[in-house]
């Protein structure tokens, strides 16, 4: 019998599996149960883009692309960053397109993070984060942003934080799971801080349509930080397009070059069919992109309203499509606060601290559902909240 | 506030006070607003799609192409008015192209719509030849797709 632990891995093995799971696994036991736990659109791809999909299938299109992506889709990736953010970057050494935003984080992390580095993390935050810091030998240091800041990152947070081991910092704004967005005087005051130092910066930027009030403002264009940001950013939020697996990385060349190399041993390239819908995408998709986002900040606005008059306090999200509302009340953890609400109700929210510990007296909402289910799950956590202050 | 219009269209239960939080203005504001397209005419009503293909009701519906001669002055109004009168008359239109009125109809049976248009459409003054297309299927009303329920399949991924 072969002993695996003394084989595989340690640093792999080390590794917690997403906490979760577990809540999930009774999710889905439970088939009645009015879910609001998804993380992705419950919108289909706009019929233009899948058709886009469909035609470069007819047309047999099912080669490789360039490890870096489609240079037409670089060059509509470049033209669409500059249209929408102001951002600008060289379609030809500076953007890789990767599966997902999720391999573009994995890229950065993996090329920048050596043994023994710091990487600061504001959290609550998503998931993937702090494994991919472990595996590459990093040290993750957490920073926990509070309500009372709107669950922002702090410059006075942010420079406890430094020592001189800080090889990064990672920028997950808008965020999931708060809502969390920085605007352009909260990063402004966090670019001060990095300028002139050696500390690089990855943001996530997967959620930069969805902020509902104003626009998204990297990081990157603040004085002295394009030099060192990587932007990691996707087709699933802004375009309903998660299953396409479709994003990419804006970075200085120095660094892509780099990347490039990681993403080409490990994924060589991305889907070509999704690569062709996000051409689509990008050249007629704008209006779709209103037009959802739209309908996200209606809903935004009905369920936060709805959760504060049931009693719950809920600070504002003001970005991505999840709303964070403070659960702690009730003197219950967060687990088990949601295993109640699911055994009692029927309704599953996630508890807070499957984002980490910093997440207890917090559970997320996402509000990717329609009015009338939203109605329905919130109709419901009334009657909960109602027994629980009797 | 045409807004209101379109988060209506698609949902006419939409109350008042829902509409006014997700849209951030006051309740009474989305209540005038309303009041006022009501009183203009801008709202015309507000009705369920029923998919009767689901109940026991005997049921078929036709659409019918009508060709017309205008009359000197009126038009195609005085035709198509005299045909909205019929009960079993749900829609009439003024169309572009090979015929002038398009009209939908329902009743309970093939029979039935047969009857109605050779001794009531037909015959009318002025009409000078109608075409019937019974409906054999509906996949989408009014923006509303027609057919099972959609099951919500999105993975729950962390």
């Amino acid at each position: 019998m072969i002993d695996y632990g003394r084989l595989l891995s340690p640093k792999v093995q080390a590794l917690k599996p997403s906490g979760i799971r577990k809540f999930f696994d009774m999710l889905d036991e439970m088939k009645d149960a009015v879910s609001l736990t998804v993380g992705q659109p419950d919108f289909v791809t706009p019929w233009h883009i899948r058709e886009a999909a469909i035609e470069s299938l007819e047309r047999g299109r099912t080669y490789y692309t360039s490890n870096s992506g489609l240079a037409e889709l670089r060059e509509e990736i470049a033209r669409y960053q500059k249209r929408r953010f102001g951002l600008e970057y060289d379609p030809r050494s500076e953007i890789i397109v990767t599966i997902g935003g999720s391999e573009a984080i994995d890229l950065a992390i993996r090329t920048i993070v050596c043994p023994g580095d710091e990487v600061i993390l504001p959290v609550p935050a998503f998931v993937c984060y702090e494994p991919l810091i472990r595996l590459a030998g990093g040290e993750p240091v957490l920073i926990k942003t509070k309500e009372e800041n709107r669950f922002r990152l702090t410059p006075d947070e942010l420079r406890a934080a430094i020592t001189p081991k800080t090889k990064l910092l990672i920028l997950p704004y808008p965020n999931n799971p708060t809502g969390a967005v920085m605007g352009k005087e909260d990063v402004a005051a966090i670019a001060e801080i990095l300028c002139g130092t050696d500390i690089l910066v990855l943001s996530d930027e997967i959620y930069a349509e969805l902020t509902y009030n104003g626009k998204h403002v990297s990081i990157a264009l603040m004085p002295g930080m394009r030099e060192r940001t990587v932007i990691a950013a996707g087709f699933s939020k802004a375009y309903a397009m998660t299953g396409w697996r479709l994003g990419y990385t804006l970075a200085p060349a120095e660094i892509t070059r780099q990347m490039a190399k990681v993403h080409q041993f490990a994924i060589m390239c991305a889907p070509t069919q999704s690569q062709y819908a996000a051409i689509e995408a990008l050249r007629a998709g704008d209006e779709d992109i209103e037009e959802m986002k739209a309908e996200y900040d209606r809903r935004r606005r009905y369920i936060v309203d709805r959760l504060r008059k049931l009693g719950l306090p809920c600070f504002e999200p003001e970005g991505a499509f999840y709303v964070f509302p403070n659960i702690g009340g009730f003197g219950m953890t967060s687990e088990q606060f949601c295993e109640r609400l699911l055994f009692e109700e029927k309704v599953a929210i996630v508890p807070g601290t499957a984002f980490g510990e910093c997440g207890e007296g917090f559970a997320r909402i996402s509000y990717a559902y329609s009015i009338k289910h939203i109605d329905t799950a919130l109709e419901r956590i009334g009657k909960f909240i109602e027994r629980l202050k009797k | 506030m045409d807004t209101i219009l379109k988060l209506l269209e698609e949902n006419a239960q939409l109350t008042a006070e829902q509409l006014a939080v997700m849209l951030g203005k006051s309740e009474e504001e989305v209540k005038a607003a309303i009041k006022r397209y009501e009183d203009e005419g801008v709202i015309r009503g507000y009705t369920a799609l029923v998919d009767w293909d689901k109940t026991d009701r005997e049921y078929v519906s036709a659409i019918i192409e009508i060709k017309v001669t205008p009359q000197r002055d009126r038009g195609y109004d005085r035709i198509a008015e005299k045909i909205i009168n019929y009960p079993e008359v749900k829609s009439v239109m003024l169309v572009s192209g090979g015929f002038d009125l398009l009209v939908t109809i329902e009743g309970k049976t093939l029979k039935e719509v047969a009857y109605f248009v050779a001794n009531k459409l037909a015959p009318m003054e002025g009409v000078l030849s109608t075409a019937t297309h019974f409906v054999l299927k509906k996949y989408k009303d009014k923006g509303i797709v027609y057919g099972a329920p959609e099951v919500d399949e999105r993975g729950n991924i962390m």
